[in-house]
């Protein structure tokens, strides 16, 4: 291919052309546009006028140049122009493609593939067999060498682990084959990487592939002075690097949110960045993992555990009548153990509860108010640990003596004992080893560790099975009951030095981190670890997802406790009874170093330009060139602003205007609908209905124009879901059975509608059949309408409502049916009728609804023709009733134009004149 | 070659303009109310001018008893003036007329056409004689006179631009020209003087296209008069509106003057516009002076 810079030609013989140009250029300037012939009778007029000058003759040089152009880019889109040509690679035998497949690769995975899939694409052009060997998962067998694309194939499959490859050699030393190697580097040193370069080596050349990134590795969070340092690694180290860490967590609602996100910010020339994030207690027990802003992979998440997790505990003391003395406080000890692992809320109980800690210890209270009592019950039941105290109170009390106290572990007896004191006999009483099932299984029992007093537990069938600590004498120590979802432990000691010795020993800090009532500090040794087996919980692949683990084996301790992550134990979050433990990509002390190659190495990048054919963009900007030529040639010919040009034009903007049609309807009906007054009726999908309607509301518009001085226009049908409501002063709603709710938009436009001052006449046309409130089906379906609708209070009209004298004085408001079921909104309460006057003073407002069933709209009906389209009643008796029908519209259209014009007192002489009254 | 199914094809595609040109005619001049035409004094007529009392010349036949038994005295009722007016119209049947813009304007000759029949009706309706000059029709009154001249009326002609004929016109008649005026003026004006000369007034109605008077051309283009016969070559059409314009200006002014010397009327009627205003103008310039 023969090439210029960037761009090679795949014929390139055809450039040849260009050398035409010149020549082109004088052709097409030598011929002037063609002139148009017009018919103009005007042409008489025109005779011996001359032109100014003769320009025009030739063609302008810029339509030249567009030409040209034109016919340029045709040449070199034919001449087949190619950005970036690539050489194909030269080479022969097998080919063996090797792909480190670690976490480190994860977020550039796809380029890797892609590069791979180029390779692969090269190699069969070359004719050779290949194999793609993931160092992670190495298949099981001799290297599975087949044709390239067959690995082109099966490329997709080929994922990154979210750990290193290790014991690649032994693999490849089970064959003798040679081979070519590819080896596509993640960019980070491994264990065994530079033992299998050499074993490679032996087998044929090794081409690296690997492009300098920055891999930044997030170590684990640890919580010191009351902050969660968050640190992270990285290699190469070089420049500054700024990035985030984002502490993730559930809300309250369960929903995985971003909890806090603090910068972190790599110094140049620094492996380690180091930043503290400062969070309320709730929101750090919240944090499941963290992650490095704008990373996809595994080392950029670390998962937490307990470690970080700190309990809230709150401490009460019953008596605290001793102040000053510091070291006889009940709760001195207690808070001198949790400090350090938990957080811990003083105050009194309402306030704590409402806190919801996880543990709450009452050291030597005996009574809780009964309120309270209910309270810290109900707390417990939900997953609450109450620690108790015995001590001086609560021996004396009466608490749990007859029955079981529902806030004890087991009955007492009353005033507990001493023992080995100056006045008792017997030496004070040591423990006695845990026993299996105790949650302190395990723990060493010291032998200084003495009891002189403590409360005594009823015996009782089920106190063995409560009892969690012993004395040597059998007597319990800590008895646990378990309450709903929480716990209730007793220790029957006092939580200061006064009864026992415990608090002095480092066995009661650590039976309150077994109950869980403090932390555990940080990661279990190999020894504790030794004989457990952990279930995963949640696993993390290479690129940082978190995915359900509960399909895969369980984890002996021991590999745990190494905490290396391997085939066998990938990273993710593992359970072991009531305690998770993480295992991450990047342990505290992992440090990430850059793969470094032997010099004989041939490294090359990561990314490849891609080859991109011109050919289509060349000849695409030559139509592009010639379209614009034909209207640059219309203009210089006069055909773009000649006569016949607004077709042109027409045509143009038709094709610019169209997404704008719609707005064009719009626009339209909001002129029909506000140029004149016009009555509107909902459509309601069914046809006939729609077509009653239509003619109802044009029989009244026409009687209004006879009769009154509104003169409306032809009316209008409106889609509840499209149309704008604003522009009319009247709905007229025909209720059908079948007809579809309107939407939550539509309601809103209603109800905005009917607030803005319109109307809407709902008739459900069954008066002939139903009464207002009965359960027809359409009478049914109003009601589903006017759910949702914002309706006021309804009565029957009454008689002296201003509908009845609008315009004519009106008793009755029949339809096609004389129902008198009319309603409208009722009066407001209080209107009171004036002794002499014939009607209440209801000055205000416009009712919004009337509804009926007298399905007035076939009354009103009248076709094209203007003839009546359903008859009404029999005879005469039927035509005065439409005509009191008509009356009844005449009257709706002037109550809704002119409100309440006529309650107004000033017309009450008139009326009464002509009430007769 | 006239053979029956040719001659038959041929009368039929003739007589086709007939029923519409009068019929739209017709339409047109529904829309002038008439009672403008009485000669608004006594005189011999039909309808009623006004009572007067009797005079001793007035025969006694001549009384109206009706109106006399309400008073003392007699009355006679004495009718209004009516005299039948000669009216000579022509119409301008060349090429030239045949010319449209655009497919929604009807053509020059379609209008000139029609307002020249529905003025006739008019005078017809009036009472008055209406003819066609050049001797081609004597002007007479009657259905049967217009429907005669809506004959020869769509006829179309084969010179590029018409010239008025000026024999046959009566002396002291009236008569209007109804033409695009853009041809040779010489023989217009030849008319027009020969017309005023026999006392003969009227009215010059000017009928154009829209596009005559904007001129929107640009470009290299080749204008031909409608026949093909005129031609004229421009690289620049845009160029030559002024002078096109000014040209046109002058034409109208000229024919301005010459109606203004010989007692004639002169406008310009545009084919955008509404056929009715021009028809009350050629209405009203014919009344005018009657």
């Amino acid at each position: 291919m023969w090439s210029i810079g960037p761009i090679g030609f795949a014929a390139p013989w055809l450039l040849l052309g260009l050398i035409a140009l010149p020549i082109l250029w004088i052709l097409l300037r030598a011929v002037p546009p063609a002139p148009i012939r017009r018919r103009f009778p005007g042409v008489a007029l025109l005779l011996g006028l001359t032109d100014d000058d003769n320009q025009t003759d030739r063609t302008p040089w810029w339509l030249l140049l567009l030409r040209i152009l034109a016919v340029a880019a045709a040449i070199i889109g034919f001449a087949g122009p190619v950005l970036n040509p690539q050489n194909a690679r030269s080479g022969a035998g097998d080919l063996v493609i090797i792909l480190d497949g670690s976490w480190a690769g994860a977020p550039s995975w796809q380029a890797r593939i892609d590069r791979v899939d180029m390779l692969l694409s090269e190699a069969a052009l070359a004719d050779r067999r290949a194999a793609v060997i993931n160092l992670n998962n190495l298949p099981v067998g001799d290297i599975p060498f087949a044709a390239p694309n067959d690995w082109q194939n099966r490329l997709p499959n080929i994922q990154p682990q979210p750990w290193q490859p290790s014991d690649v050699v032994a693999w490849f030393a089970q064959s003798n084959e040679r081979f070519e190697t590819y080896w596509i580097s993640d960019g980070l040193d491994w264990d065994g990487r530079t033992d299998l370069l050499a074993a490679l080596e032996e087998r044929g050349a090794v081409t690296v592939f690997q492009t300098p990134r920055q891999i930044v590795g997030l170590r684990p969070a640890r919580f010191e002075n009351g902050e969660v340092l968050v640190s992270a690694t990285r290699s190469p180290i070089g420049n500054p690097l700024d990035t985030t860490v984002t502490a993730i967590g559930l809300d309250p609602a369960g929903v995985e949110r971003q909890l806090a996100t603090v910068p972190l910010v790599f110094a140049p020339g620094e492996p380690i960045a180091e930043t503290a994030m400062v969070l309320p207690p709730e929101l750090r027990n919240r944090i499941t993992r963290f992650e490095v802003g704008g990373t996809r992979s595994a080392g950029a998440v670390s998962l937490t555990d307990d470690a970080l997790k700190r309990r809230e505990v709150a401490l009460i003391a019953g008596r605290d009548d001793r102040e000053g003395l510091e070291l006889l406080s009940p709760l001195f000890y207690l808070r001198e153990a949790l400090e350090p692992t938990a957080d811990i809320i003083d105050g009194t109980l309402d306030d704590i509860l409402l806190a919801n800690p996880d543990v709450i210890i009452l050291a030597d209270v005996a009574n809780l108010a009964g309120s309270e009592n209910d309270a810290v019950l109900e707390w417990v039941e939900s997953g609450g640990m109450l620690l108790r105290f015995a001590g001086p109170a609560l021996a004396a009390s009466d608490q749990g003596r007859i029955e079981e106290d529902p806030l004890l572990p087991v009955r007492l007896r009353s005033g507990g004992r001493s023992v080995g004191g100056a006045m008792s006999w017997g030496e004070p009483k040591t423990l006695a080893p845990f026993a299996e099932d105790s949650p302190f299984f395990g723990l060493p029992v010291p032998d200084d560790v003495t009891v002189t007093s403590q409360v005594m537990a009823q015996p009782d069938p089920t106190l063995a099975d409560r009892v969690i600590a012993q004395l040597t004498d059998g007597t319990p120590l800590v008895t646990r009951r378990l309450s709903g979802e929480g716990q209730i432990v007793l220790v029957h000691v006092t939580a200061n030095a006064e009864w026992s010795s415990l608090p002095l020993s480092g066995l009661f800090v650590q039976m309150l981190e077994r109950l869980a009532v403090s932390t555990r500090p940080a990661t279990p040794d190999e020894a504790e670890l030794a004989g457990t087996t952990w279930l995963p919980g949640k696993v993390l692949d290479a690129f940082g997802r978190l995915e359900d683990g509960s399909a895969l084996p369980g984890v002996s301790g021991e590999v745990l406790a190494a905490g290396v992550p391997s085939a066998t134990l990938q990273p993710g979050l593992y359970t072991g009874g009531d305690r998770q433990l993480a295992v991450n990509v990047i342990g505290p002390e992992t440090a990430l170093n850059v793969a470094a190659w032997p010099a004989r190495i041939a490294i090359e990048g990561m990314a490849v330009l891609r080859e991109t054919a011109l050919k289509g963009w060349l000849l695409s900007a030559t139509v592009l060139l010639l379209l614009l030529d034909v209207i640059a040639s219309l203009a210089i010919g006069g055909r773009l602003r000649g006569p016949s040009a607004d077709v042109a034009a027409a045509a143009a903007l038709m094709l610019l205007l169209a997404p704008q049609a719609e707005a064009q309807t719009a626009e339209e009906f909001a002129l029909r609908a506000t140029s004149e007054v016009v009555l509107a009726h909902v459509l309601t999908g069914d046809r006939e209905t729609d077509e009653t309607a239509e003619a109802g509301l044009r029989g009244l518009s026409q009687t209004l124009f006879r009769r009154t001085s509104i003169e409306p226009a032809a009316p209008l049908g409106v889609n509840l879901e499209t149309d704008e409501l604003a522009f009319f002063p009247i709905l007229y709603w025909p209720v059908t059975a079948d007809q579809p709710l309107p939407s939550r938009a539509a309601y809103g436009k209603l109800n905005r509608y009917l607030r803005s001052g319109g109307m809407i006449m709902f008739d459900t046309r069954d008066a002939d059949t139903a009464r207002f409130g009965s359960g027809s089906p359409e009478g049914r379906k109003l009601q589903a309408i006017a759910r949702s609708l914002d309706i006021p209070p309804l009565e029957p009209i009454p008689s002296d409502h201003v509908l009845t004298r609008t315009f004519y004085l009106l008793q009755d408001f029949p339809g096609r049916y004389a129902s008198r079921d009319v309603w409208v909104e009722a009066a407001p309460i209080g209107a009171e009728q004036v002794e002499g006057m014939p009607f209440r003073n209801l000055n205000d407002g416009v009712t919004p609804v009337i509804i009926g069933g007298n399905d007035w709209a076939r009354a009103w009906a009248v076709d094209n023709n203007g003839r009546r389209m359903f008859p009404v009643g029999r005879g005469r008796s039927g035509e005065r009733q439409r005509e009191i029908a008509l009356r009844f519209g005449v009257n709706v259209i002037m109550h809704v134009l002119t409100g309440n014009y006529k309650s107004d007192q000033v017309h009450v002489p008139d009326l009464l004149d002509r009430l007769g009254q | 070659m006239s053979t029956p199914l040719t001659l038959r094809s041929a009368a039929e595609a003739l007589a086709a303009p007939l029923p519409p040109l009068l019929a739209e005619a017709e339409h047109l001049a529904t829309a002038v109310l008439l009672g403008d035409h009485g000669r608004r004094r006594a005189g011999t007529g039909d309808t009623f001018w006004q009572y007067r009392p009797a005079q001793p010349h007035d025969a006694a036949r001549s009384i109206d008893w009706r109106r006399s038994a309400r008073s003392d005295a007699n009355f006679v009722q004495d009718k209004e003036w009516q005299i039948a007016q000669s009216i000579l119209l022509w119409v301008d049947q060349a090429a030239s007329m045949s010319f449209r813009s655009d497919d929604n304007l009807p053509t020059k000759a379609e209008r000139a056409r029609t307002l020249g029949l529905a003025t006739a009706i008019l005078l017809v309706r009036g009472g008055e004689r209406v003819g066609l000059t050049g001797l081609r029709l004597p002007p007479r009154r009657g259905e049967a006179q217009l429907m005669q001249m809506a004959q020869l009326l769509s006829q179309d002609g084969d010179t590029d631009y018409g010239a008025p004929e000026a024999q046959g016109m009566l002396p002291h008649s009236r008569a209007f020209f109804v033409s695009d005026f853009l041809g040779d003026i010489q023989p217009i004006e030849d008319a027009l003087l020969r017309a005023a000369d026999r006392g003969v007034g009227g009215a010059l109605l000017q009928i154009l296209d829209p596009q005559e008077e904007a001129f929107p051309f640009d470009g290299r283009t080749i204008f031909e008069s409608m026949t093909g016969a005129l031609q004229h070559e421009t690289l620049k059409a845009g160029d030559l509106k002024s002078r096109y314009l000014d040209r046109l200006a002058a034409r109208k002014d000229r024919l301005q003057h010459l109606a203004r010397t010989t007692g004639w009327q002169f406008q310009t009627h545009h084919t955008g516009q509404s056929a009715t205003h021009a028809l009350l103008w050629l209405y009203g310039a014919l009344e005018h002076h009657a």
